[in-house]
C-alpha cells in the first residue's frame, strides 16, 4: 500500500529516537557548582578528618553547600550557587594552605542510571564556561641545538678516551659540529672511531691551512626525531604540571608539528598558571674548573644573587634536571631555604663517577633559562618584530664535594621560601625538554561565560520557537508534522554532540541556529514538490509519494555539497572555528534524517494507507 | 492559502542584473583593495582585555589612564554595553598585562571593574591564520567544484562555483565597506555562506537539469525562468526561515556572535540573490544545451526508489 512503512520501519524509528532521547537526557541536568580539593604531593592526602575541619571552616563562615563526596584522596564539595562557591574557595584556600590545590569546577547532575549507559552532558568550551587557553609553540631548533650540545660533550670525551687529539670540538653557527685536529692521521681516526659509536651522524671533512677539520651534522630523521622527542617529552612535562595545579579536567593536547595547547577551565588566576607551566628553568651540575685547566674547556658564569662575582665551570656537564627523580622544599638548619634531590638511578650512578676523583673540589649547580625578547627590525621598508630567543645561565651554588655523591642531596643558595618550591615542582614534574613560547593565549572570565550561554540559548529559544510557527501558519497539518521532526532533529543534535563528546562552543551554538534555520529546507522542498504534483492533478497518495522521492535527489545533493564544505571547515580550522564545523556536520546529517525518515513517517501516520480526496496544505 | 505568482519573467532581467553584480563586485573588490579588512585579533596579532565597569564610563577617562600608564598604543572602544570596555593593544607577549591593565585602571577609581577576557595571540600564529583561512575557502570552491562536475555537468560546476565566488567577494566587500571586524567566527560564517548559497544553487540547478530533460518545447531561456518559478515558494520560504534565526542571533546573540550573525546574514540575502540570477546567468553565458544533459545519467533511477 502506497505511503506505509512497514511496523519493523516505524519501531525502528522509535528505537532511535528513544536511544536519541537518552543520550541528550543530560543536558537536561543543570550543573552544579563545585570546589575540587585534592593534594599536592603522596603524604597531602585529603582525608575525613581534613574534610571534617574545612566543613566546619564553611559552616563558622556561615556557607551553605550541597554536598561533600571523598573520593581518590580528593573531595568534591557542591554548592547552591556560583556566590558560595566563590566565598567557599577563597576561605578553603587560605585555611589549606600551599599544600592542597582548591580549584573551581562545575560538576555534572547526570543521574546514575544515565551515566551507567555512558551518557553524558555535552562539554562547554572555554567561552561558555570561562577559563584560560595557552598555545605554546615549542623550540625545536632549540632543541636540535641542545643535543647538539650533548653530543659535543660525548664526542670530547670519545677522543679523550681513545686518546686522539683534537684542539677544539665546538658548535659552529649553523648549529654543526667543529672538531679541529692537528694532521689529517688524527683526524681519519677519529671519524673512524666517531663513526662506529655515533651511527646518526654525518661526516664532512676540510682542511685549512694547518688545520684538519671534521665536521658533523645530524641526519634529516634523527633531527626530526629530537624534535619529535621534544614536543612528545614537553608535553608530557606539561601534563605533570598542569596536574600539580589541581584543574578539574584540564586539556593538554599536541596540535601540529610543533604546538600544544594547554586548557584550563574554570581558573582565573591565568598569571600564576602562567608562571608554573611556561617555566623554562632546568638545572645543570657542572664542576669548577682547575685552575690550570685550557680556557677550551671552560666557560665563566656570574653567580645570580651577586652578578658581580663569577667562577670558571668545566664545559662539560654532569647531569640536567631531567635525571631528577624526586624534588623536596625544605629548609635546612639555617633555616635558609633548600631543595632536596633524588636523583634517577643513571643520574646517581654519573654523580658518583665524577664526584669520587673529584672530593675537595668545588660543583656549580647551574639555574638556566631560556627567554625571549622582542626586536624591532627593518626588512624591506616594514618594521617586522622578530622573537629572538636568548638562554641566561646563572650559578645558583658552588659547595665544596666533601665526600662521593650518590642519588641524594640538597641545593642550597635559593632566594626565597617561594622560589625553593617553585624550583622543587619544576624538577618534579621534569624541566622542559625544549623551550616553548606563548603564541596565544585567552582568558575568558566567568561573568562572560554566563553571559555567552543564556544569550546563546535565549537566542536558540526565540529563534526555534519562531520557524516553529512560521511553519505552523504556512502549512497547516504539514506545518505541525515538519515542526515535530524539526524538534526531533535538535534533539538528536544534541544526542551526537553529547555522546562524540564534543566541545560546545559559541559559535557551535551559532551553528546549532543555523542548522535549525537549514534543516526546515528539506522540509519546504518535499512540500513544496507535494503541492506541484497535487497542482498538476495527481492523486493524493501518489503526490506525497512523488513529492519524497523526487525532492531526494535534491535534498541529497544539496546537503552533500554544504557537509563537503563543513567538512574542510573542520580540517582546516582551529578551536572556536572547529565547534562550529561539527555542530554544522552533524547538523546536516541528523536534519536530512529527520526529514527523509521522521517527516515521511509522521506524514505516513497521518495520511497514508487512507483514501483521501482532497489535501489541504 | 499563500501562493506566488509563478510566471516571473526572472531572465528579462539577467542584464540589468548582470550590471547590478559586475557593479556590486567592482565595489567590493575596490574597497577590499583599498580599505582592506579591518582584521580582527585572530589574524593580526596583538593582545586585547576586556573590562567591565560597574556603570558606563567615559571612553576618554579610560584612554587618558592608560596612556598614564604607559600604554600609549591601546585602542579603546566599547564593547556592545556601554560599560563593557574593550582595549587592543599591540603588546608582546605580557601573562600580567591583564591584571595590570586592571590594576591601572582601578587606581583612584570609585567604580568597580572587573576583568573579563584577556586574550593574546602572536603574530606568526595570526598569519598563519589568514593564510589557512584563504586555503581553507579555496578548497573548499575546489571541492564542491569536483563533486558538482560529477553530479551535474562542467557548466553547472563553473555556473555554481562562480556564484560562489560571487557571493563570498560580496560578504568580504560589506565587511570591508563598513568596517566590521573580521575575526575567526566571521570566517567561520563566509564559509557557512558557501555551505548556503550552494545549497540554494543546487536546488534550482537540479530543478533546471530536470526540466532540461523534460520539457520538450521552449530554449534554454523559458527553461531557466520555469524552472526559477517552480522553487520559488521554497526559495522564499527558506530564505525566511533561515534569516528569521539570523536577525534573532544578531539582537539577542551578544557582541561575540554579532559580526557571525551579520556576516551569514548578508551571505543569505547575497546566495538567495545569486542562485537566481548569478547561477543561471552563467549557464546561459556558458551557451548550456539539452544535450549536456542527455543521456540521463542512470543513477538517477536508482536513486529514485531508496525512500
Amino acid at each position: 500500500m502506497l505511503n506505509r512503512y512497514p511496523l519493523w520501519k516505524n519501531l525502528l524509528i522509535l528505537l532511535v529516537l528513544l536511544i536519541a532521547g537518552l543520550y541528550a537526557a543530560p543536558n537536561l541536568y543543570p550543573e552544579d557548582y563545585a570546589v575540587q580539593i585534592s593534594g599536592t604531593r603522596e603524604i597531602h592526602q585529603v582525608d575525613e578528618a581534613l574534610m571534617e575541619q574545612a566543613m566546619a571552616r564553611l559552616e563558622a563562615e556561615g556557607i551553605g553547600y550541597k554536598s561533600l563526596t571523598l573520593e581518590n584522596g580528593a573531595a568534591e564539595i557542591r554548592f547552591n550557587n556560583g556566590d558560595e562557591q566563590l566565598l567557599a574557595r577563597a576561605v578553603l584556600a587560605s585555611q589549606l594552605g600551599n599544600n592542597y590545590v582548591v580549584a573551581m569546577n562545575l560538576a555534572p547532575t547526570t543521574p546514575d542510571w544515565l551515566s551507567a549507559i555512558g551518557a553524558g552532558p555535552m562539554t562547554l568550551g572555554l567561552d561558555l564556561r570561562g577559563g584560560v587557553h595557552f598555545l605554546m609553540e615549542v623550540d625545536t631548533v632549540q632543541a636540535v641545538s641542545q643535543r647538539m650540545e650533548v653530543y659535543a660533550s660525548d664526542v670530547r670525551t670519545t677522543l679523550r678516551e681513545n686518546r686522539l687529539r683534537y684542539r677544539t670540538v665546538d658548535l659552529d653557527d649553523r648549529g654543526r659540529l667543529q672538531a679541529r685536529f692537528g694532521d689529517a692521521e688524527t683526524r681519519d681516526q677519529a671519524q673512524t672511531r666517531l663513526r662506529r659509536d655515533f651511527s646518526e651522524f654525518i661526516f664532512d671533512t676540510s682542511v685549512e691551512g694547518e688545520a684538519y677539520f671534521l665536521t658533523i651534522s645530524l641526519s634529516d630523521e634523527t633531527v626530526r626525531e629530537i624534535e619529535d622527542y621534544a614536543v612528545q617529552q614537553n608535553l608530557t612535562t606539561l601534563r605533570n604540571r598542569v596536574n600539580e595545579l589541581g584543574v578539574a579536567e584540564p586539556l593538554v593536547q599536541r596540535q601540529g608539528r610543533n604546538r600544544i595547547v594547554v586548557q584550563l577551565p574554570g581558573v582565573q588566576d591565568a598569571a600564576a598558571a602562567k608562571r608554573v607551566i611556561g617555566q623554562t628553568a632546568n638545572l645543570e651540575f657542572r664542576l669548577e674548573a682547575a685552575p690550570d685547566a685550557s680556557r677550551a674547556v671552560t666557560e665563566v658564569y656570574p653567580f645570580r644573587n651577586d652578578p658581580g662575582r663569577t667562577a670558571t665551570l668545566e664545559r662539560d656537564i654532569i647531569i640536567t634536571g631531567s635525571s631528577v627523580a624526586n624534588a623536596n622544599a625544605t629548609f635546612d638548619e639555617n633555616g635558609l631555604p633548600q631543595v632536596s634531590i633524588t636523583l634517577d638511578s643513571r643520574g646517581g650512578q654519573m654523580m658518583s663517577r665524577v664526584t669520587r676523583n673529584a672530593i675537595q673540589r668545588r660543583m656549580a649547580v647551574l639555574f638556566v633559562e631560556h627567554k625571549t625578547r622582542t626586536v624591532s627590525e627593518r626588512v624591506d621598508g616594514e618594521i617586522v618584530e622578530r622573537r629572538v630567543p636568548y638562554v641566561e645561565k646563572h650559578l645558583i651554588s658552588l659547595a665544596t664535594i666533601q665526600t662521593v655523591l650518590g642519588n641524594q642531596f640538597r641545593i642550597t643558595g635559593l632566594d626565597s621560601p617561594r622560589e625553593s618550591s617553585e624550583l622543587a615542582l619544576l624538577l618534579r614534574a621534569g624541566a622542559l625538554a625544549a623551550p616553548v613560547y606563548f603564541v596565544e593565549e585567552r582568558t575568558i572570565g566567568p561573568s562572560l561565560g554566563a553571559e555567552n550561554i543564556e544569550m546563546g540559548t535565549k537566542s536558540v529559544q526565540i529563534g526555534f520557537m519562531l520557524v516553529l510557527l512560521f511553519m505552523l501558519l504556512y502549512y497547516r497539518v504539514f506545518g505541525l508534522l515538519a515542526n515535530i521532526a524539526l524538534t526531533l532533529n535538535l534533539m538528536m543534535l544534541v544526542a551526537v554532540m553529547s555522546m562524540l563528546s564534543a566541545t560546545l562552543t559559541l559559535p557551535g551554538i551559532a551553528g546549532i541556529v543555523l542548522t535549525v534555520g537549514m534543516a526546515v529546507d528539506a522540509n519546504v522542498l518535499i512540500f513544496e514538490r507535494i503541492k506541484e504534483e497535487l497542482r498538476s492533478g495527481a492523486p493524493v497518495q501518489s503526490a506525497i509519494n512523488s513529492g519524497f522521492s523526487r525532492a531526494f535527489v535534491t535534498i541529497l545533493d544539496a546537503n552533500v555539497t554544504t557537509l563537503i564544505a563543513a567538512i574542510i571547515l573542520f580540517a582546516m580550522g582551529t578551536g572556536p572555528v572547529k565547534g562550529f564545523a561539527v555542530t554544522l556536520s552533524v547538523g546536516i546529517v541528523t536534519s536530512m534524517f529527520a526529514a527523509l525518515v521522521i517527516t515521511r513517517a509522521l506524514v505516513n501516520l497521518t495520511y497514508g494507507g487512507r483514501k483521501l480526496q482532497k489535501l489541504r496544505m | 492559502m499563500i501562493h506566488f505568482k509563478r510566471d516571473f519573467n526572472f531572465m528579462g532581467a539577467r542584464r540589468v542584473a548582470a550590471a547590478l553584480s559586475i557593479i556590486l563586485l567592482l565595489v567590493s573588490i575596490g574597497s577590499l583593495a583599498i580599505n582592506g579588512l579591518k582584521l580582527g585579533l585572530d589574524f593580526t596579532g596583538g593582545s586585547l582585555v576586556e573590562v567591565s565597569y560597574e556603570r558606563p564610563v567615559e571612553l576618554e577617562r579610560v584612554r587618558i589612564k592608560l596612556r598614564e600608564a604607559g600604554y600609549q598604543d591601546a585602542v579603546v572602544q566599547t564593547f556592545g554595553a556601554a560599560n563593557d570596555i574593550m582595549i587592543r593593544m599591540g603588546e608582546a607577549h605580557d601573562p600580567q598585562l591583564g591584571e595590570n591593565v586592571l590594576l591601572a585602571l582601578q587606581d583612584g577609581e570609585e567604580l568597580r571593574i572587573t576583568l573579563r577576557r584577556n586574550e593574546f595571540v602572536g603574530s606568526q600564529v595570526g598569519e598563519e591564520l589568514r593564510e589557512q583561512g584563504g586555503l581553507g575557502l579555496l578548497l573548499a570552491l575546489i571541492m564542491v567544484m569536483v563533486y558538482l562536475a560529477f553530479r551535474f555537468q562542467f557548466k553547472f560546476s563553473i555556473g555554481a562555483v562562480l556564484a560562489l565566488a560571487h557571493d563570498v567577494i560580496l560578504v568580504l566587500g560589506f565587511f570591508s565597506l563598513f568596517r566590521i571586524e573580521f575575526d575567526l567566527t566571521v570566517l567561520a560564517a563566509a564559509l557557512a555562506v558557501i555551505g548556503y548559497s550552494l545549497n540554494d544553487t543546487i536546488v534550482v540547478y537540479d530543478r533546471i537539469r530536470e526540466n532540461f530533460r523534460i520539457m520538450r518545447v521552449g530554449g534554454p531561456v523559458d527553461i531557466l525562468n520555469a524552472s526559477l518559478n517552480q522553487t520559488l515558494s521554497r526559495t522564499i520560504v527558506t530564505s525566511t526561515t533561515t534569516m528569521l534565526v539570523l536577525v534573532i542571533l544578531a539582537l539577542f546573540g551578544g557582541e561575540m556572535i554579532y559580526g557571525f550573525a551579520i556576516a551569514l546574514l548578508v551571505g543569505v540575502v547575497v546566495g538567495t540573490y545569486s542562485s537566481v540570477y548569478v547561477a543561471g546567468n552563467i549557464l546561459l553565458l556558458l551557451k548550456v544545451s539539452k544535450e549536456d544533459l542527455i543521456p540521463p545519467p542512470k543513477e538517477e533511477e536508482e536513486i529514485e526508489q531508496i525512500p
